[in-house]
């Protein structure tokens, strides 16, 4: 027994000195999107580093939402670390609920990221979430089909020249739609489109008041534009169509031109996956002269939860996976095209990376996406697709499927309009702004 | 079973029943070929799809994204043990419900299934709450006590109807002999209830492996079972068929050989009473 | 036989499932309850710790008077009718089917009953993407061959679809259970009939659907009971659009999305009222073939 024990004593003592005291498992809930399913494969580098080791909880993107909010409004701890995006930082902050990160090293060099990411993941100037990647939108499309057509793209283009151009571009006897666009339902999806959208045709969500606004003109324009335009030259079914079945899409060569994410240009730009990888050209997203791009700002980022257990391990990852040397390590082993972009200056003053081609059509997209002022009237919301408020993830799903409906056929605009603003006057007067 | 039958008629009803069997598998005989095909022939047209190589890449992709094993393992204690507590619990309460009824016995049965029907959904908080406050978050233990509950009911009216074909006068010689109770349940009633409980254990077994709200809500990375590995194959950033597929085909294989190896025992005992 | 001691000794033994279901059952249903009074909105850091506002029945107004509200309940009845009348009537074509004479015939069987083991989540991703999906799916690919329009599925037909897709997983458990109780038929009696040359359909009338009466019970039973709270086929597919939103989907909506738990809770009261009126409806109507 005593030769046991002490074997048992040996056997510990040995395993502390090789992994170290602190040596931790981090839970991580993450989004199962390209960029974080590539950092899994990588996690190694990390526990080399460290000592600490991952485990990761791999969820789409809707489900991870719904499981890491309740876990933070309850204190659940069952997450180190949860990925998390624009929307969520701010009021997540505001309530307390995340560690702040604003003790980061010298080395990681948080003045590096770019300030609108910084800015849309801070409350009150307190960075509480880091950007893994950042995102805005702006437009792919086909230079051959675009050539065909006898027109050419400016790289700040109107929303009438893309309808111009879409209606030009389409060939349904080829299976070609002009222009591929989200109208599939959920705030993130359809909605975030929309709403993007919208800010460029002059609309807002809601006045200083906190009243909805979708009784207004500039809301009736913007969808009316969108639907016309849609039925015009858009794919078949376009109301069930989210980012995943327009990359489908445009990757088939089956989209002319496609509005979306920026992070979207390295797949449809990827040999191995695209059909049409060589003829891709970028646009700014279109404006009406009105002063506001059509673009969105959007981040995933990493935070902690307040009342984790394991915060200096934690913030060691988060440091790991957002920092300059983890763009390097995948640049190393999957090339520049590959590495996860939108959050870092440094990345865009990095001539290797320059040299791809989206790369500084992705950056002009960000720089002019400003969440803090997204709209042409004055909104009392924060957020250029979404307002980051708790209650609009709820109220923008529930209007953007009034949305859907019309895309399909189903209901006119003007119904879709009145059953938007009623559900948004009514869900806000049960949050209690009015 | 004397019924003469021509040759002719049973070819017609072959023909049918398969044709209708096939149809109805389909479904599951497709993921089975999209998993192992290449991303890019998977969204093909299917003579196309059926055409094109053959590969085991994407097994060993998805292998490779997540801890299959891991969620497997977890998957199988769930279902088991949650089905093997609910069935400790239930056999003595169907026992009574079935030799020593009450008038309050159809009641009783009647109100337990009736808690199956408070909508999941709306007690998340609260029982996440619970299970904070216990320590139950992300732990096997916990999701097999809710699992079991969730399946009580079921577990507790499949028991009691083959408990109910049983003559009672067969436990009556016993307890003359001398039985205990005990002995009684253990030694002369379990045994001639081994159909009905083969069947029972084998319903509440997929009924809990396939369980995706409880088992993805209350858990993260210890006691995730296949419900959660498969939470991260759908919907990524493109349409990944052929993982989606692979992923699939992953999840629901176990149940399904065990479903098929176990089918005669399933179908002799899944009456609920419902053959008298 | 029942004596005072194997009485005592009885309840003794239903003691545990009694007592566990009892609380499995009231926990919630307080917390649901005393939530559904409540103002609750975690994200604006409501939290028992902190203390909820008492709002009386606001949350139950404000439920019931959302224009989502009766297209809900509608949708539930419709896709749990739907799913019932079409699980019935094929499994009971298809356990007559079953039951003749066949070669392969426990074949056939293992194919048939293979859906009932696949995961919900699985299936609805199955279904959207490999089947329905406009495009690159099976019955895209099928209709474009034979020269019509693929139908989208999910925004057309979405509530037909999900009612098919819940079918399509339903349809084993009821062919069991009714392949069952047609194997225990007398078939002599069948026989005798088939002598008077009674024909097939009075012969199915008279004999079989009678006999069926109580698996058949048992099955809408059974079913009801699951069909009521289906959500992963509809989270996956359409996510409540095009009035595929169920009472248990706006409920999800309500506590999850809108992150309202007092106004999800009030939902939940009246899911639970709509449950027990529907078993009510049930056990008036086929309950008289339950002697359980």
């Amino acid at each position: 027994m005593k030769i046991f024990v002490r074997a048992l004593l040996g056997a510990s003592a040995l395993s502390l000195a090789v992994t170290g005291v602190s040596a931790e498992t981090l839970t991580i809930a993450t989004v199962n999107n390209g960029d974080m399913i590539r950092m899994q494969g990588l996690t190694e580098d990390f526990t080399a580093k460290t000592g600490h080791d991952v485990e990761w909880v791999t969820l789409e993107e809707n489900v991870l939402r719904q499981r890491v909010t309740t876990d933070i409004t309850t204190k659940g701890g069952a997450f180190d670390i949860m990925t998390i995006g624009m929307y969520e930082t701010p009021i997540w902050g505001a309530n307390g609920w995340l560690v702040p990160l604003d003790d980061l090293s010298a080395e990681y060099d948080a003045d590096d990221i770019l300030p609108a990411m910084a800015g849309g993941l801070s409350h009150d100037g307190t960075l509480y979430a880091a950007p893994f990647y950042g995102e805005s939108s702006m437009i792919m499309y086909r230079t051959d089909l675009m050539e065909k057509a006898g027109l050419e793209m400016p790289d700040a283009p109107t929303w009438t020249f893309i309808r111009e151009a879409a209606a030009a571009m389409t060939d349904r006897d080829n299976d070609i739609n002009g222009i591929c666009l989200r109208g599939k339902a959920g705030w993130g999806e359809g909605g975030a489109f929309i709403t993007a959208m919208s800010n460029s045709f002059g609309a807002r969500w809601f006045d200083m008041d906190w009243n909805a606004q979708f009784d207004t003109q500039p809301w009736k324009d913007t969808l009316e534009f969108f639907v016309g335009m849609m039925s015009e030259s858009g794919p078949a079914g376009y109301a069930t169509n989210g980012f995943n079945e327009n990359l489908s899409l445009f990757q088939q060569g089956k989209c002319g031109m496609w509005i979306d994410a920026t992070v979207a240009a390295s797949f449809v730009t990827n040999p191995n996956d695209s059909t049409v990888a060589d003829k891709v050209g970028f646009a700014l997203a279109p404006d009406n002269g009105l002063g506001k791009r059509s673009n969105w700002l959007w981040a995933w980022a990493l935070a902690i939860p307040a009342g984790s257990q394991k915060v200096d391990a934690a913030k060691q990852f988060i440091e790991w996976a957002t920092s300059k040397g983890y763009i390097e390590l995948v640049a190393s082993k999957e090339g520049w095209a590959n590495v996860p972009p939108g959050a870092r200056k440094s990345l865009y003053e990095n001539p290797n990376y320059m040299d791809v081609p989206f790369a500084k059509m992705t950056l002009d997209s960000i720089l002019t996406a400003d969440p803090n002022n997204s709209t042409v009237e004055p909104s009392p919301y924060v957020g250029v697709q979404f307002a980051a408020i708790p209650e609009f993830a709820g109220i923008a799903t529930e209007v953007s499927q009034e949305f859907s409906a019309v895309y399909a056929g189903q209901q006119s605009v003007d119904e879709a309009l009145a059953k938007a603003q009623a559900i948004t006057n009514d869900a806000m007067e049960a949050a209690g702004y009015k | 079973m004397a019924r003469a039958v021509t040759t002719q008629r049973k070819t017609i009803n072959t023909v049918v029943a398969w044709g209708i069997g096939l149809l109805i598998f389909f479904p599951i005989l497709w993921i089975l070929i999209l998993s192992f095909k290449a991303e890019g022939d998977a969204i093909k047209t299917p003579i196309e799809v059926l055409t094109s190589a053959w590969t085991f890449e994407n097994y060993g992709v998805v292998q490779e994204r997540s801890d299959y094993s891991k969620h497997f393992f977890n998957s199988v204690i769930l279902a088991f043990g949650s089905t093997i507590l609910g069935l400790i619990i239930a056999v003595p309460a169907a026992w009574s419900m079935a030799f020593v009824p009450s008038k309050r016995t159809k009641d009783i049965l009647m109100w337990m299934l009736s808690t199956k029907m408070l909508p999941a959904v709306g007690v998340l908080y609260p029982i996440y709450l619970v299970f904070i406050r216990l320590g139950l978050l992300d732990t096997r233990a916990g999701l097999v006590i809710v699992l079991m509950l969730i399946n009580l009911p079921i577990i507790v009216w499949m028991l009691y109807t083959y408990f109910k074909e049983i003559p009672g006068e067969i436990l009556e010689a016993a307890r003359m002999d001398g039985a205990s109770l005990r002995e009684e349940i253990l030694y002369v009633l379990t045994p001639m209830a081994i159909p009905g409980m083969a069947s029972t254990v084998l319903l509440n077994v997929i009924l809990a492996w396939n369980e995706a709200f409880w088992t993805l809500n209350l858990t993260a990375a210890k006691a995730a079972p296949l419900t959660a590995f498969i939470a991260s194959y759908s919907s990524p950033e493109g349409l990944f068929y052929a993982k989606l597929s692979a992923a699939s085909t992953m999840a629901i294989a176990p149940i399904l050989i065990m479903g098929w190896f176990s089918q005669k025992q399933l179908v002799r005992g899944l009456t609920f009473g419902a053959v008298k | 036989m029942a004596t005072q001691h194997s009485r005592s000794a009885a309840r003794l033994m239903m003691a545990p499932a009694v007592i566990l279901l009892l609380g499995w059952m009231l926990v919630p249903l307080t917390m649901t309850l005393f939530f559904s009074f409540k103002k609750y909105l975690p994200l604006r850091g409501d939290s028992l710790g902190n203390g909820l506002e008492w709002v009386g029945f606001e949350n139950y107004v404000r439920f019931v008077s959302a224009s989502s509200f009766w297209p809900s309940v509608f949708t539930t009845l419709l896709i749990v009718g739907g799913v019932l009348v079409i699980t019935v009537v094929l499994g009971i074509l298809l356990a007559i089917l079953l039951d003749q004479p066949m070669w392969g015939q426990g074949i056939v069987r293992i194919l048939v009953i293979a859906p009932f083991f696949v995961m919900p989540t699985v299936s609805a991703l199955v279904w959207k993407n490999l089947f329905m999906d406009p495009v690159n799916g099976f019955l895209a690919h099928v209709f474009r061959f034979f020269g019509a329009t693929p139908v989208e599925w999910l925004s057309q037909a979405s509530l037909q679809s999900i009612i098919m897709i819940v079918s399509w997983q339903w349809l084993p458990f009821a062919t069991l259970i009714l392949l069952t109780a047609i194997q225990s038929l007398d078939s002599e009696q069948l026989e005798a009939a088939e002598m008077d040359g009674a024909p097939v359909t009075s012969r199915f009338v008279h004999i079989v659907l009678p006999h069926l009466a109580r698996a058949i019970t048992i099955v809408i039973l059974i079913q009801t009971i699951f069909l009521l709270s289906i959500f992963a086929e509809i989270f996956v597919t359409t996510g409540g659009a095009f009035g595929t939103r169920t009472l248990t989907y706006l409920i999800f909506q309500r506590v999850l999305e809108s992150q309202n738990v007092g106004l999800g809770s009030a939902g939940g009261v009246y899911a639970i009222i709509l449950a027990n009126i529907v078993a009510i409806f049930l056990m008036r109507i086929v309950g008289k073939n339950l002697d359980a």
